[in-house]
């Protein structure tokens, strides 16, 4: 017997295969197959993501040169993340904080013992030629976060996907073809006919955590929302800023098909270079579809890796992957292991905010919200701490989502804003709110009002009461007014009593002008049909 | 019969970017399995009530905190690179060109 921490190396299978039989195709995925062709549905795709995310530390995770994008080239290097002989790693502990927060995030069971495994590989972007990763003993493995896809009729559809893993390890650096800037693919710019590479390792040693899904996904639509889901959660955190475009996020993509009911998995493939959530979504529909069409010419699927390319809206065919067992992987000398004790696992799991997910149920089940309401309000956690903190000034749930998810987010949007930058308080909003709850003002009203809540704040009724707005609800004062305007409108008054009864829409118009906008517009209703039928 | 075999001196000297000579080969592929030979005689403890370590010293949870602190010897390890090259972008190492094999 020669223990469990080492032998594993020998048993870990690297590839996509799950452990458990797999039962969940009958789930939902005829929901986004419904497009699909007869001939096409007798297929189904089995989905897997690795999903690689820099951590918001300030400084490396070995070294405490800067993380930060977009310095000059090799500017924040130093002799431990170029690998030079003597320098000793050591591990930044913000970078094992996030990836356990990361990691009970995601449902994970947190290893009481870890390590960091050497990956060998040749290539410029490493300078040390391997990367200082985790292989068999990751820092959390076997959970699982949960999707939620709103149907056509305004369904929530959940699903769980597996979480299999996930762990620390560094990038690498970036590589410039022959001095050309601008990009081709994630790590490298081409410019043909060039001889040399220039290489810049600012990213080299900045801390990312892997994480690897359960092939449990269907459809490129659930890949998409697992990805934004993986957002989401990180941001929440603020372990992450999860930005696609700055590379802080990159997913990649195994997938592989077979017929519906077949045991045996298809051959995998492997998609990289996708820069947004869409791009997923559309790598993988149109990787099904050329599997799929393979497939029933009777062709051979290679196992391989294929880009997504942009501009032709295809995977393109990069290289054969290599086998696991050539990256020999073995543990890093330099780094001692990391055993989490429980206390501290107890901390950082108090320090875990509410989650998206926990989030969209508390307003669908508790708040009453629409799926597709929760959805918007949840996605990012500024905007649903200050809905929510609306609601606890007192504020209906339902009308705090309209105002905040319409004028408000309409407002941030065109001023490229954050909710946190806006003079408008919650509490601000929330009287606002109650305002037009009581009748007190109409909602017409409050879109006057908000642009001045919105850059200078103060309170809603005081701007209410300097701009007239404060609604007229004294029946006496209503009544004055309708007098007035049925003295002046004769001939419409008798042709509503001969029968035009749809001419109501006419006197209301009048009195509102009369009372300059500002009648109770239920209670001017209420008059004036009395007045007109009495 | 040793231990290891011409075909995998191949791999491992492929995998380790080295170029062999066929007499090279013959000569690692004795040379090798001495070693390994060599090291069986461990084998002849019973190491089964043993827990498997990957390191001597034992210590774990050696972490710094997330502070920066910038590297004055940035120039040197520009220079100390076998090749480099300024460009209007800023300073790069010089490496020739790789065609596949990244990760």
């Amino acid at each position: 017997m020669f223990g469990k921490r080492l032998s594993r190396l020998d048993s870990l299978s690297f590839t996509m295969e799950p452990t458990v039989a797999p039962t969940l195709f009958f789930d939902t995925s005829d929901t986004f197959m419904t497009t699909a062709t007869p001939t096409k549905t007798k297929y189904e795709a089995i989905i897997g993501l690795e999903t690689h995310c820099q951590l918001s530390t300030e400084t490396k995770i070995f070294s405490c040169s800067s993380t930060q994008f977009g310095a000059d080239p090799n500017t924040n290097i130093d002799p431990v993340c170029m690998g030079l002989p003597g320098t000793l790693p050591v591990l930044n502990e913000k970078v094992l904080e996030y990836a356990v927060k990361a990691g009970l995030a995601l449902n994970c069971t947190i290893a009481p013992y870890s390590k960091f495994d050497r990956k060998q590989y040749f290539y410029p972007d490493l300078p040390k030629n391997y990367q200082i990763s985790q292989y068999d003993l990751p820092i959390a493995q076997q959970g699982w976060l949960e999707i939620e896809i709103v149907d056509a009729d305004g369904n929530p559809v959940r699903k769980k996907i597996g979480i299999t893993r996930l762990h620390m390890e560094e990038d690498a650096g970036k590589l410039v073809h022959g001095g050309s800037v601008g990009g081709a693919s994630r790590n490298e710019t081409r410019l043909s006919g060039s001889t040399y590479s220039l290489v810049d390792y600012n990213r080299a040693g900045v801390p990312l955590v892997e994480i690897v899904s359960e092939p449990d996904m269907r459809s490129g639509q659930e890949a998409a929302e697992y990805a934004q889901e993986v957002r989401r959660i990180v941001r929440y955190l603020g372990v992450s800023d999860g930005n696609m475009q700055e590379g802080s996020l990159r997913c990649d993509v195994n997938i592989s098909v077979r017929l519906v009911g077949a045991e045996k998995f298809g051959t995998k493939v492997e998609i990289k270079n996708m820069n947004s959530f869409s791009a997923i979504q559309k790598a993988i529909d149109y990787e099904i579809e050329r599997q799929v069409e393979a497939v029933e010419s009777g062709e051979r699927i290679i196992q391989e890796t294929r880009l997504w390319d942009e501009s032709s809206q295809r995977t393109i065919s990069m290289r054969t992957k290599e086998g696991s067992s050539d990256y020999r992987y073995f543990p890093e000398p330099d780094l001692g292991p990391i055993e989490v004790s429980k206390a501290q696992l107890t901390t950082w799991q108090a320090e875990l905010p509410e989650l998206p997910a926990q989030k969209r149920h508390r307003y669908e089940n508790d708040l009453g919200l629409s799926a597709y309401d929760a959805r918007v309000l949840t996605d990012d956690r500024s905007i649903a701490e200050y809905f929510e903190a609306t609601v606890t000034a007192g504020a209906s749930p339902k009308l705090a989502a309209n105002w905040i998810m319409g004028d408000i987010s309409a407002y941030l949007n065109k001023e490229k804003l954050n909710i946190t930058d806006i003079a408008l308080t919650p509490d601000s909003l929330a009287a606002m709110i109650k305002l037009i709850e009581s009748d007190m003002i109409s909602n017409a009203a409050g879109k006057e009002l908000l642009p001045e809540l919105l850059t200078k704040g103060g309170s809603a009724e005081e701007i209410a009461k300097a701009k007239g707005l404060i609604q007229v609800s004294d029946p006496s004062v209503i009544e004055e007014a309708i007098e007035k305007v049925l003295a002046a409108h004769p001939s419409e008054l008798e042709k509503y009593r001969g029968g035009k009864k749809n001419l109501l829409g006419f006197f209301v118009g009048k009195v509102m002008k009369e009372t300059g906008g500002r009648a109770n517009p239920k209670l001017t209703n209420q008059l004036l049909q009395k007045k007109l039928d009495g | 019969m040793g231990m290891i075999d011409r075909e995998q001196v191949r791999k491992v000297a492929h995998l380790a970017r080295l170029e062999l000579t066929p007499e090279e080969e013959e000569r690692f592929t004795t040379q090798l399995s001495g070693i390994l030979e060599y090291f069986e005689q461990l084998n002849e403890l019973d190491t089964s009530q043993v827990e498997p370590t990957a390191r001597a010293i034992d210590v774990s949870n050696v972490t710094r905190p997330d502070q920066l602190d910038s590297c004055e010897d940035r120039e040197l390890i520009l220079e100390s690179a076998p090749d480099r090259e300024a460009n209007a972008t800023g300073q790069f190492f010089k490496v020739p060109q790789i065609i596949g094999g990244g990760e």
